[in-house]
């Protein structure tokens, strides 16, 4: 709980990541922001996002398996 | 199976990087294209039917089977082209590109170009210059007595000059471009002037008369578009050594037909996956509208596969006053390239970007996973057959190609 109630007795400073307009309301309010560009891989489509994992499986076992020989 | 995906890759863009496409000479296409016959007319993009085509490339097959003396007439034409007497391919399945509709029949000319690390050749027809020409669909008489000049003259003179000619090795060629401005897709002003540079003695040497050589030296600098014929057949020869590459997730062609947009990936061989073709965001030339143009056409799209035209855009700043935007964005869009490829060209150096490579070797990972398609810059075609090009301007491929080749690859390689 004291460490809330420091937070907000300091001056906050903010790590934007996506949606670059968020980074530029708090830019005009005087707020120190530093933006990071970030989208959901996929563009968030789930089937691609499966697809891409199983991908990710598959390399992390070949890759294993080539530690193991 | 025990495929590391980056060393696979690794091993397409090693290919690619060493390949060395120079011109061997040129051939009527009945000669040395595979597969050529007399009936089989040759197209840009994946597979389609003559139901399917769009108006330029059902133009272009008209003015193709009127050059080719199978019809006397468009009517004649279209009725034959409809018929199950004609066959149709894309270039792509016979080592080959064509720009826009990219129409190709037996008695062509072609460009044959050579990888002299591998010894493949790729080919291509003889650019026809700008206005009403068969690769935007234009089948006037004015067309074919052109295409027939070029059979005839033009043709035979360079095929004559090219062995009198210093080796032209078109990767060094390219690499020299794009530090004069060019990104060799939609501007080709320092490359045509190179090559002319390069062959314009060697013509001089044949024994062809006064009044030919000059007509092909004038025609040849008339377009500056002349050199787009040979950097697609280069891209092509630097492209077909990562094919087919077990394992592969390299992208080794995107071209369209006017219908749909194709791709070819390295892993999965012979495989085409396709999405509808867009339509281009540009400048239009006066007098036209949005409504007059075709969806995106042509297998130029071949130069940026292999790290050219919109993935070089940085290179040539100048692009954008033809196909629009401006040039902090020619700059973005070749940055943005970079997140999608795996490598950097050694040879294709960009001096906007501190002499950095050009984005090479798309992974088709990489698309789906950022979700940044490649960015294609690119001529416009009128839909209707005949009228030419109307415009420029920039388009990207539909997001299903890469993500059908995905499935396609986790189907292949990913069971269990």
């Amino acid at each position: 709980m004291s460490k809330l109630v420091n937070f907000f007795g300091q001056k906050v400073k903010v790590i934007n990541l996506g949606i670059p307009s968020f980074a530029e309301d708090l830019r005009k309010q005087g707020v120190e922001v530093m933006h990071t560009e970030w989208r959901p891989p996929a563009g968030g489509n789930k089937k691609i996002q499966a697809l891409l994992a199983k991908v990710e499986a598959w390399q992390s076992k070949v890759k294993a398996g080539k530690g193991a020989r | 199976m025990l495929i590391d995906i980056q060393e696979a890759n690794a091993k397409a863009l090693a290919a690619i990087q060493a390949a060395q496409p120079i011109i061997k000479g040129i051939d009527t296409a009945i000669n040395v294209v595979p597969g050529m016959k007399k009936n089989l007319i040759l197209h840009a993009g994946p597979p389609i039917t003559w139901a399917k085509m769009s108006g330029p490339l059902k133009g272009a097959v008209i003015g193709g089977l009127i050059y080719e003396g199978l019809a006397a007439n468009p009517a004649e034409a279209e009725k034959l082209a409809a018929s199950s007497q004609i066959e149709y391919s894309p270039w792509h399945e016979h080592d080959g590109v064509g720009p826009m509709a990219g129409v190709a029949t037996a008695s062509m000319p072609v460009w044959i170009v050579e990888n002299k690390t591998n010894g493949r050749k790729t080919f291509c027809t003889l650019n026809e210059g700008l206005g009403k020409v068969l690769r935007y669909g234009a089948f006037s008489d004015e067309v074919i007595t052109r295409l027939k000049w070029i059979e005839k003259t033009l043709a035979p003179v360079l095929k004559a000059a090219i062995p009198l000619a210093p080796e032209i090795n078109l990767k060094n060629m390219i690499a020299q471009a794009l530090q004069m401005g060019d990104e060799v897709h939609n501007r080709n002003k320092a490359a045509t002037s190179m090559l002319i540079r390069e062959l314009a003695p060697a013509i001089t040497k044949t024994s062809f008369s006064q009044e030919e050589k000059a007509r092909v030296l004038e025609f040849m600098h008339s377009n500056d578009h002349f050199f787009l014929n040979l950097s697609m057949p280069a891209a092509k020869a630097m492209l077909q050594a990562a094919e087919w590459i077990e394992g592969s997730t390299i992208v080794t062609t995107m071209c369209r037909n006017g219908t749909e947009f194709g791709i070819r990936v390295a892993g999965l061989k012979d495989r085409w996956f396709t999405g509808p073709a867009q339509m281009i965001r540009g400048l239009l030339f006066p007098g036209f509208e949005e409504k007059d143009c075709n969806p995106d056409i042509g297998d130029s799209a071949i130069t940026e596969t292999c790290g050219l035209g919109g993935f070089s855009m940085a290179a040539a700043p100048a692009i954008v006053k033809f196909v629009g935007g401006t040039v902090s964005d020619a700059m973005n869009f070749t940055r943005k390239m970079y997140e999608i490829t795996d490598g950097e060209a050694q040879a294709f150096q960009i001096p906007a970007m501190d002499f950095r490579g050009s984005p090479t070797g798309i992974n088709i990972l990489k698309v789906c996973e950022k979700n940044i398609l490649p960015q294609i810059n690119t001529g416009i075609a009128h839909k209707d057959a005949g009228v030419g090009q109307v415009g420029a301007g920039l388009v990207n491929p539909p997001m299903k190609c890469f993500e059908d080749a995905l499935e396609a690859y986790v189907e292949k390689y990913c069971q269990n």
